[in-house]
């Protein structure tokens, strides 16, 4: 449905002078009810992911910078608040990383192969 | 005093570390042969054909990344300062999740071979190319010049040539010289004649060697304390000689008794490094030029699960093999071989070696830590080479001067040009900066990153209304402010650890300019797009779509 001729001779990797061509099959995408849910989906899990793990990281060289009252505090044998804290960084990290990948797996990839099949089968087809 | 047979461990020594460095120059010689005869078109030259698996690429982000200056550099810093090395490389850590979140796949859908195809794919092509190419060739030659710098001195440190001493003929200072020079000749051959391709299988080649080589140290490390950690830790604390050692502070945000505003000028400089840290990884060119060479964007998203392991992991290490070092080695030992601490690592392995099995072991073990220090020098600079030519080939010359006509034969050629001047430039530039702080020209390098690259790069993908005004403005305004207010900064005029300490004029009180340069940039891309009414929706829908979806994005090449 969604094919125009005129892609293919300008397939949108092509860099000319004036940039990318507008593909018409790409822009009526970006108006598909599916394509505004992958982006809705996207931005649910990256945007407060973000803000959370630079939160975390600001709050941590924060409290490095002006509450070493706090980071000195000794736990237990020579394991202080600040070796847990930055311990903890880097369990955050690696935690995010493989929760975004789990979730990426199960709501991004599967609508973005969709979406990417509809239009590449499309231009596909008025390119042959 | 130095005994005979001291003597003469120093010279088997120094001939176990040339062999094996010869011979790891050999191999990695040998594969540049092999990837050169199988780059063929401008796919292969920029992003090594597209073909590597997300393992491949994650060791190769790995190598980019864990370069001289964090190896050496954080271990060093961590025997020296304690808790202060730890707090640097979970910057470097934790900026990763930027790029996984926020980057690395959309970059891959949307661009081709640069950073600047991103930059400028809803912008006016030359004047935006232009930019992010002036951006990449300025960000990289500064982290180019700190990689450079740190060779030579390394080079002349893990031979063992001291002040006074000469080997082969050579004294120190002639030694950093051949140094940088034969560092400087291996990265533009690599880059030349192997291309992105060559140049990958050696940063995965020397990825490993570096895992290996920093894991056998933390195991032996570890081993001479029976594997208690604690007792390392509250040992490295005694040895060290120092209040507060296993806390922030010795090192960032110090505490100046009696100068409140100083001591306040100090911590806002340790939150604005933390700034540069976490946001400049996204934004270094090298780095992003990376996602490029994997099939798709979930082996992009993959390899960057792979290199925050192995980031991550190596991190840990060094956190062991500093605290080692420190008490081991003791503070005196370390400072009297190099003030920065840079040779804490190996200094660290000859130690453990002779603990465990005689002098001899301690000669080989230090010999094989320092073939890992020299590889993880070569891969970042050989990265870095890459990238520069790269956005000079395809972002300038083709894009700009030849208005996206040439052809890619043409653009390889370029390239392999490009690579060769980068290299001649930066031997020259090195030579001539050698007594400049290699910690500070890395730190400046993450700051120009952060605040050039990074917010335009996100606002390019994000923010329907931005233009060619605004990422002009975005990407100068970013690079100047950045690198302007170092220029007016204690780092360059006004103390005594001054560029020029003779001279003051300076009226920055931060070392790290993040703090104030990226909100700058931020600012000068929001008015600079209000200022113009350029605005092509079409087109960023059209990059949203292919970005999120994958659609249309670069495929691998058939070979």
């Amino acid at each position: 449905m969604a094919t125009d001729r005129s892609t293919k001779d300008s397939p949108p990797s092509g860099g000319g002078e004036n940039g990318q061509e507008v593909v018409p099959a790409f822009v009526a995408m970006h108006d598909d009810p599916r394509f505004q849910l992958l982006k809705r989906k996207l931005f649910r899990f990256v945007l407060p992911a973000s803000i959370t793990f630079l939160a975390w990281y600001l709050l941590y060289v924060l409290m490095s910078a002006f509450g070493r009252d706090v980071m000195g505090v000794v736990l237990f044998g020579s394991v202080n608040v600040a070796l847990v804290f930055g311990i903890l960084q880097f369990a955050s990290t690696f935690g995010i990383a493989v929760l975004y990948t789990m979730y990426a797996r199960k709501n991004l990839d599967p609508l973005a192969a969709e979406l990417r099949g509809e239009i590449e089968g499309g231009r596909k087809g008025a390119a042959e | 005093m130095i005994s005979l047979a001291q003597e003469a461990v120093n010279e088997s020594g120094r001939l176990v570390t040339i062999v094996l460095f010869s011979l790891m120059v050999a191999a990695t010689l040998g594969i540049t042969v092999w990837a050169g005869r199988n780059t063929r078109s401008a796919t292969d030259f920029h992003s090594g054909g597209r073909g590597f698996s997300p393992l491949q690429n994650g060791l190769a982000i790995g190598s980019d990344y864990m370069s001289a200056a964090s190896f050496l550099g954080i271990a060093g810093m961590i025997a020296l300062f304690g808790y202060d090395g730890f707090l640097y490389s979970i910057g470097f850590l934790v900026a990763w999740l930027v790029a996984l979140l926020l980057v690395a796949e959309l970059l891959r859908n949307s661009g081709r071979y640069t950073m600047g195809d991103v930059l400028s794919y809803r912008m006016q092509q030359r004047p935006v190319r232009t930019a992010a190419s002036v951006s990449t060739l300025v960000v990289s030659i500064f982290y180019l010049l700190a990689q450079m710098v740190g060779a030579g001195a390394l080079i002349a440190l893990l031979l063992g040539i001291q002040e006074g001493e000469t080997f082969l003929g050579m004294d120190a200072a002639t030694a950093k010289i051949v140094g940088i020079v034969v560092v400087g000749l291996l990265m533009t051959v690599y880059v030349t004649f192997g291309g992105m391709k060559g140049t990958t299988w050696v940063q995965i080649i020397k990825a490993i060697i570096l895992m290996a080589g920093a894991a056998l140290l933390t195991v032996l490390t570890l081993a001479l304390y029976g594997f208690n950690l604690g007792a390392l830790m509250s040992d490295a604390a005694a040895a060290s000689g120092q209040e507060g050692f296993l806390e922030p502070g010795l090192r960032y945000g110090v505490e100046v008794a009696g100068d409140p505003l100083q001591t306040m000028w100090n911590k806002l400089d340790l939150i604005s490094l933390g700034m540069a840290l976490v946001l400049g990884t996204a934004g270094l060119p090298h780095i992003l030029i990376r996602f490029y060479t994997v099939p798709d964007s979930q082996s992009a998203r993959k390899s960057v699960n792979w290199g925050i392991g192995l980031i991550g992991v190596f991190y840990l290490m060094t956190l062991v093999l500093g605290f080692g070092a420190a008490a081991l080695v003791g503070h005196e030992a370390i400072r009297a071989q190099d003030a920065a601490g840079n040779t804490a690592a190996p200094q660290l392995a000859q130690t453990v070696g002779e603990q465990i099995g005689g002098s001899m072991a301690g000669a080989v073990l230090l010999a094989i830590i320092a073939s890992a220090a020299f590889a993880a020098i070569l891969s970042t600079v050989a990265g870095l080479v890459i990238a520069s030519s790269s956005s000079l080939a395809h972002d300038f010359y083709n894009s700009v001067l030849r208005g996206g006509k040439a052809t890619g034969a043409e653009e390889v050629r370029v390239a392999k040009i490009a690579a060769l001047c980068v290299g001649v430039v930066s031997i020259l530039l090195a030579v001539f900066a050698q007594n400049l702080n290699v910690a500070f020209l890395v730190s400046l390098a993450f700051a120009m990153a952060a605040s050039a690259n990074l917010p335009t790069l996100l606002l390019s993908l994000f923010w329907k209304r931005f233009n060619t005004t605004g990422a002009l403005a975005g990407i100068y305004g970013g690079l100047i402010s950045a690198v302007g207010l170092v220029f007016f900064s204690p780092v360059v005029s006004g103390s005594e650890t001054a560029l020029f300490p003779g001279a003051d004029f300076a009226w920055f009180p931060l070392p790290n300019p993040a703090l104030v340069s990226v909100p700058i940039s931020v600012l000068c891309a929001v008015v600079g797009t209000l200022m113009s009414k350029e605005q092509d929706s079409g087109k960023f829908m059209m990059l949203q779509v292919r970005a999120l979806t994958g659609a249309g994005a670069e495929k691998a090449a058939d070979h």
